[in-house]
């Protein structure tokens, strides 16, 4: 960490979204992670992204559990509301706010030992309740907020900084999601702004559960030679698959993109993810292909990233469940509850 | 682009904006630190190494370092890097026993100075601690040239000046006052001197051949002459109403001058609108401030007399026509005005004049009648005779004639030692680390948001009642405890190792004012296209690492914004980049040649 905060002083050029804000207008307070973490970087790209998406501050709900990880939301945009749960509870968290309130934009941040150890039963029913909101998984393999204990997502054969191999075979969130259903499955490296902040804005501007799984090296606990999740093996295995733009409904797609190596996908609100396709025969529209392309990548150790799945026209929690259009926080309270004599009917039916 | 050689003596150097504007090349970070930690004695030091002047510097310097510092393009306005000289100077201890010491071993050689201004005493400063005899000539009772004469005492008093140029002449120079040289032919051929140094400025004020100059005489004057009467008391008063022509530097003072004899109604007269003057904004400032009026466009036709006497001037109203650019493509007359005065004083410039040089000694003149002189070594065409000051290339400033004493010196010392003029001593840089510990860095690294202070003034009110009242208070401590903390550190430079950078982007991130990028390497002009921020100011250098071993991408770093936070250093886990104080070496005479250097090595 640093003792000094990021002074306000700014590039006078530095451009303004339609809302009038910098990008610095987007940050949180000073960040208290190791120098060097990757999770700060994933913190740059996420302000990056919701400044791009010209995100009104107070529209953002940001959600956490506990680690280091989970301590980033403070990071981001100050202006947004925040929940830090207990560990591994941060769907509930999302869930509950998120069936009160529809109108908001939902970005939750853990860590592959909340998601995947601790909170992994919170993990999948998210999944399958196709929830309304970005779930960013900042992957490290360790548990970096207390010093570096192997987590559910280290490689077997790994070796911890003090010299002990890991044995257990790891959980492996972006299989875990597309075997549960999930409609936007994605993986990312903290090191990659260019491919991560258009995936971030995709993520957010999706309708339904998206998932990011980004490799963010632990320079303190699991920066060594022998980890899997090192800064110098990330860049060594990483392979990009499919990348993705992000196009605002509002904006023209302009890059040329030949024909068959990218897909254009039209979002609800009218915006487009354009998937540009890097390995020739990957087909991320295709989950069970997809899965098993990621699974030989895996077993060749190679490490694919990008829009890894992107399906569409997934119904979210609120179409699933008949909700109102309205949020259930803006209906009259007279009107949310049946009353008692409304409440006597009901019991009636099942007498 | 190819890897920044950061060992070139000029890069860090130009980061150091104000460092590297200033003619002389004072270390201004350096000493407003020193200032910060309360040691004025050696920002004193610092400052006199390089300007020698530093009291009389901390008021009335040019500081072309104002324009040029850091902190206009993060925010509105430089530090009061002048005025923090002024601090440095006058809370000081005596420095007369930290001086370089002079050798009571004389080294036979015999140096003639021409002139007592800051050009010849600076020459004295270098050459005296090196065993030179000095014999100073200047033809007025009083040393100090033109600081003496024509800066009038209200801006620069006159303590101020005698202490400073006791610190040269008490250590050993041979000043002969009221001894104006008429012939060089004969100081050359008597004198004895083995090398012989011309300093004696640009004297002569600019004419203005209107109808009625003749005959109106009696009240017309030429500004810097007018300056210099007042300042050896031959002139105490002036009429009520005073137009002064010209808008530069002699204009100010005279028309602030004119105020303090008794003048109520006093207008400056401009050729042209505003942006084109050559005074200096806060001189402007300070003349406004006294009510001076400041007429624009009013091009001067005649002088009017009546029953012998003037009464006033004649000017053509001009309007200018300007294109996008703002230059000037176009004038024409609108008509022509009367305006009454009492007085009228010209100050539209100087001109060298060398009456006392014949010209058939092998010191060539060109056709404007100016000496010829080498810019880099300051020799005329005859050897052993300089030329520096305002002497040299016309009038300039203070700083200016003394950075041409500091390389006149050092072309003495050569001539004198049978070197080649150009035989010089190259400048160079050292960098040493201000790391202290994990988050500690020996300099106040934390951006300071505070705005520019304010000099404070005394007040209208009492500032006429003498001439000679110091105008302005210097600041006071609180303001200066602000006030240095606005300086970016510019020479605390951010190092880069690439070896160690293992790309976790934690720099790019943290940098406040989006300096860093890590891209694939290109040209400068793609590269410039392609930073995280767009860099667009060209006359500030990108820093070009090695490529980094992971992607084979390199670090670019704009200088043109960086505040030298040091957060990049803070932020990275490898110490990959490390901020570090340049010190750059500006040679002096003292530092001898690279022979001698090699010779007697000097540990920085
Ligand atoms: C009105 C006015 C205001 C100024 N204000 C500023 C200011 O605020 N800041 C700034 O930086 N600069 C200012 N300047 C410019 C600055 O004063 C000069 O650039 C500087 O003094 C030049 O120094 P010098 O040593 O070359 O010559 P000078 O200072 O001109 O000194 C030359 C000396 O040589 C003597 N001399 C000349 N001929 C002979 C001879 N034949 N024999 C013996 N002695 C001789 C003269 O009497 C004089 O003392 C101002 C100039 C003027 C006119
Ligand atoms: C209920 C509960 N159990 C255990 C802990 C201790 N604990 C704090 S953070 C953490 C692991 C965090 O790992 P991860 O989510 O990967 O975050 P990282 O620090 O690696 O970013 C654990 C086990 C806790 N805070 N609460
Ligand atoms: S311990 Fe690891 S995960 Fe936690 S802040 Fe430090 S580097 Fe980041
Ligand atoms: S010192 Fe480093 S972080 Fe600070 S402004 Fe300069 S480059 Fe940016
Ligand atoms: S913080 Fe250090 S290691 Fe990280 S990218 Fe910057 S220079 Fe490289
Ligand atoms: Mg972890």
């Amino acid at each position: 960490m640093t003792f000094l905060a990021k002074p306000k002083v700014r590039h006078p050029s530095l451009p303004k979204n339609s809302l009038g804000l910098t990008r610095r207008d987007y940050e949180g307070s000073m960040s208290t992670l190791c120098a060097g973490c990757g999770h700060d970087s994933i913190t740059a790209a996420v302000i990056e992204a919701c400044w791009g998406l010209a995100l009104e501050p107070q529209n953002l709900v940001k959600l956490s559990g506990i680690g280091c990880s989970s301590k980033t939301t403070a990071y981001f945009v100050g202006g947004g509301h925040g929940f830090n749960s207990v560990h591994g509870r941060m769907p509930s968290i999302a869930m509950g706010a998120n069936a009160a309130n529809r109108d908001l934009t939902y970005i939750g941040v853990s860590g592959d030992g909340d998601t995947l150890s601790i909170g992994l039963g919170q993990f999948c029913h998210a999944i399958r309740r196709n929830l309304n909101m970005l779930y960013i998984i900042e992957n490290n393999g360790v548990y970096g907020l207390t010093k570096g204990q192997f987590s559910a997502s280290a490689d077997v054969g790994t070796q911890a900084k003090r010299g002990e191999v890991n044995r257990q075979p790891p959980i492996d969130p972006v299989l875990l999601a597309l075997t549960l259903g999930a409609p936007f499955v994605a993986r990312s490296f903290s090191g990659d702004k260019q491919q991560l902040v258009p995936l971030i804005q995709a993520g957010i501007r999706h309708r339904g559960f998206a998932m990011i799984d980004v490799l963010s090296p632990c320079v303190t606990f699991n920066d060594h030679e022998g980890s899997t999740k090192s800064y110098a093996y990330a860049r060594e295995h990483y392979d990009p698959a499919v990348n993705a733009d992000f196009v605002p409904f509002a904006r023209e797609i302009t890059a040329d993109y030949s024909a068959g190596e990218s897909l254009p996908i039209v979002m609800h609100d009218g915006s487009r993810i354009v998937l540009k396709k890097i390995a020739p025969d990957y087909d991320p529209t295709d989950r069970i292909a997809a899965m098993a392309k990621i699974q030989a990548g895996m077993r060749r150790q190679e490490f694919l990233t990008g829009m890894l799945y992107l399906g569409r026209g997934d119904r979210e929690f609120h179409d699933l469940n008949e909700m109102p259009q309205t949020p259930l926080n803006a209906i009259p309270y007279g009107q949310l509850t049946p009353g008692s004599k409304g409440l006597d009917k009901i019991l009636a039916r099942f007498r | 682009m190819e890897p920044t050689n950061t060992g070139h003596p000029d890069y860090f150097h130009k980061v150091v904006d104000c460092q590297w504007a200033c003619p002389a090349h004072t270390d201004v970070p350096e000493y407003i630190r020193l200032i910060a930690q309360g040691r004025f004695t050696d920002a004193y030091l610092v400052n006199r190494k390089s300007n020698v002047f530093p009291g009389i510097l901390g008021r009335v310097c040019d500081r072309p370092c104002e324009p040029a510092c850091r902190r206009t393009r993060v925010e509105e306005k430089p530090v009061a890097i002048c005025r923090l000289k002024r601090v440095a100077a006058d809370q000081r201890d005596d420095v007369t026993p930290l001086l370089p010491k002079v050798p009571q071993l004389k080294n036979g050689k015999r140096i003639a100075c021409v002139g007592a201004g800051c050009a010849s005493l600076t020459v004295a400063n270098d050459l005296l601690p090196l065993g030179y005899e000095i014999t100073m000539f200047e033809q007025w009772g009083q040393a100090g040239g033109l600081m003496r004469t024509n800066i009038p005492s209200f801006r620069l008093p006159a303590q101020v000046l005698n202490e400073e140029i006791a610190m040269i002449v008490d250590r050993g120079v041979d000043l002969q006052l009221g001894a104006r040289i008429e012939s060089m032919q004969k100081l050359l051929s008597d004198g004895g001197f083995d090398a012989v140094f011309v300093g004696t400025g640009a004297p002569k004020g600019k004419e203005l051949d209107l109808p009625g100059r003749k005959e109106g005489t009696a009240n017309i004057h030429v500004g810097i002459d007018w300056l210099e009467s007042l300042a050896f008391g031959h002139v105490d008063s002036i009429g009520k109403r005073v137009l002064i022509i010209g808008v530069g530097n002699t204009a100010m003072d005279c028309c602030r001058s004119s105020l303090r004899l008794g003048a109520a109604d006093v207008k400056v007269m401009a050729r042209k609108p505003r942006q084109y003057f050559k005074a200096s904004a806060w001189e402007l400032e300070d003349a406004e401030e006294e009510r001076v009026e400041i007429v624009v466009n009013h091009s001067p036709r005649r002088f009017v007399l009546e029953n012998g006497r003037l009464t006033g001037m004649v000017f053509d109203v001009l309007e200018y026509e300007l294109d996008a650019a703002g230059r000037i493509t176009s004038e024409r007359v609108l008509r022509e005005e009367f305006i009454a005065a009492d007085d009228v004083i010209l100050a539209i410039g100087q001109e060298n004049a060398f009456p006392w040089i014949e010209r058939d000694l092998g010191i060539e003149f060109d056709v404007w009648d100016v000496p010829k002189v080498d810019v880099k070594t300051f020799q005329s065409t005859r050897a052993g005779v300089f030329f520096g000051g305002d002497s040299a290339f016309g009038p300039k400033n203070i700083i200016w004639a003394v950075e041409h004493g500091h390389q006149a010196a050092i072309s003495i010392h050569n001539h004198c030692q049978g070197k080649a003029l150009d035989v010089r001593l190259a400048p160079g840089v050292n960098l040493q680390s201000r790391k202290m510990g994990m988050h500690e860095w020996s300099y106040a690294n934390d951006y300071n948001p505070a705005e520019r202070r304010l000099m404070p003034h005394v007040s209208l009110k009492e500032r006429f009642k003498k001439i000679d009242i110091e105008v302005e208070l210097g600041f006071t401590a609180e303001q200066v405890v602000a006030e240095v903390q606005r300086c970016l550190n510019c020479d605390v430079q951010t190092v880069f190792a690439a070896k160690l950078c293992i790309e976790c982007d934690a720099c790019i991130d943290i940098c406040p004012v989006d300096c860093l990028t890590m891209t694939p390497n290109g040209t400068e002009t793609e590269l410039r296209g392609r930073l995280k921020a767009p860099a667009t100011n060209l006359t500030q250098a990108l820093y070009v690492s090695e490529p980094l071993k992971f992607t084979q991408r390199v670090m670019v770093k704009d200088e043109d914004l960086c505040v030298h936070c040091g957060l990049c250093a803070e932020r990275c886990p490898t110490a990959a980049w490390d901020m570090q104080k340049s010190t750059i070496q500006w040679p002096h005479a003292v530092d001898g040649t690279e022979a001698d250097q090699k010779a007697q090595p000097r540990v920085a």
